[in-house]
């Protein structure tokens, strides 16, 4: 079975969603990770929650990026292992370096809680296999700094690699600054590193799982994770 | 001992939002002589080091790892004998 580490930082507050996403609704093998931990034993996919680890001092990620377990984090993403940041683990990823960019604040300084439509721009990542192109998703979004930056052959070099996995969309799919909740470039909401097995996204897929609490689309996101791995889906 | 003073900024092609609020409200309170508010980060901090040149080295250091994200920030250090 897929065995999961949920990393765990002084300040994360969606550790315990992707902890419930993953073993209670998917089955799979979970476990935390404490921050202050350097061995991530035996794992195949690290997953990089939400919250506001370190309170979002200086920049959102960037001091939990030292944290030691990370320096586990970086080997095991070099080697190829599946990394998966939320939210703040998005943000802590590109601290880390992991991915390429920055984060700045929400473009009209708001805090933005609410569910989004998001257009898949690529199936073919470990995280959105499952998905079709072009297929238009809905999600949750809660944060104050998802204004993803980068510098004009930054975009292009993710756009050529094909990197953008997720923009930020309306119903139809079309991608319109109306769309867009936080003034990121190019509307986008997530993406992966060029060897493709690091992503970070901003919306919460662990939080749209179940039907009751208002959608299953993100689950499509661990779906794929275990077709990459080769694992048998949950019943 | 020296103190390092840093000053970081966004860089000027980034948008601020911070800084364009806080101009729009200036400018909503008449002070229409303001303009291009930009905001940012002061740090201060002690330097143990035998030279200026070693505390700007120290301090350089620090903002590149640390204190500054350069994809998007500018720093400009400046060292006082403490």
């Amino acid at each position: 079975m897929a065995a999961l580490s949920i990393l765990v930082f002084p300040g994360s507050n969606c550790d315990h969603d992707a902890y419930h996403a993953v073993k209670h609704v998917m089955g799979l093998d979970a476990r935390f990770v404490w921050h202050k931990e350097t061995d991530l034993g035996d794992t195949d996919v690290v997953i990089v929650p939400g919250g506001f680890s370190y309170g979002d001092y200086l920049r959102c990620g960037a001091i939990a990026r030292f944290s030691p377990v990370m320096r586990s984090v970086v080997e095991f993403a070099n080697k190829g292992g599946l990394v998966l940041g939320i939210c703040n683990g998005f943000q802590i990823l590109l601290e880390s370096g992991l991915l390429p960019g920055a984060m700045l604040h929400n473009a009209n300084l708001k805090f933005a809680c609410k569910r989004v439509n998001l257009r898949v721009e690529s199936s073919d990542s470990p995280f959105t296999n499952a998905f079709t192109k072009g297929r238009v998703v809905n999600v949750p979004i809660a944060h104050g700094e998802g204004n993803y930056v980068t510098d004009a052959d930054g975009l292009k070099a993710l756009e050529d690699h094909d990197q953008i996995l997720f923009r930020y969309c309306d119903a139809d799919g079309s991608v319109t600054d109306a769309s867009n909740p936080n003034g990121s470039l190019s509307n986008i909401a997530g993406i992966c590193n060029r060897g493709r097995n690091v992503m970070g996204m901003m919306p919460h897929p662990e939080r749209a799982m179940e039907a009751a609490i208002g959608g299953t689309d993100g689950r499509l996101v661990f779906a794929s994770v275990l077709a990459a791995l080769g694992s048998p889906q949950p019943a | 001992m020296y103190t390092a003073i840093i000053q970081i900024t966004l860089r000027p092609s980034i948008l601020d939002p911070k800084g364009k609020a806080a101009g729009e409200a200036l400018s909503h309170l008449g002070y229409d002589a303001i303009s291009n508010v930009r905001i940012g980060k002061y740090v201060r901090m002690s330097v143990a080091a035998g030279s200026e040149a070693e505390a700007h080295t120290l301090a350089k250091e620090a903002c590149e790892k640390l204190l500054a994200n350069e994809v998007m920030e500018d720093f400009t250090i400046t060292i006082e004998a403490a």
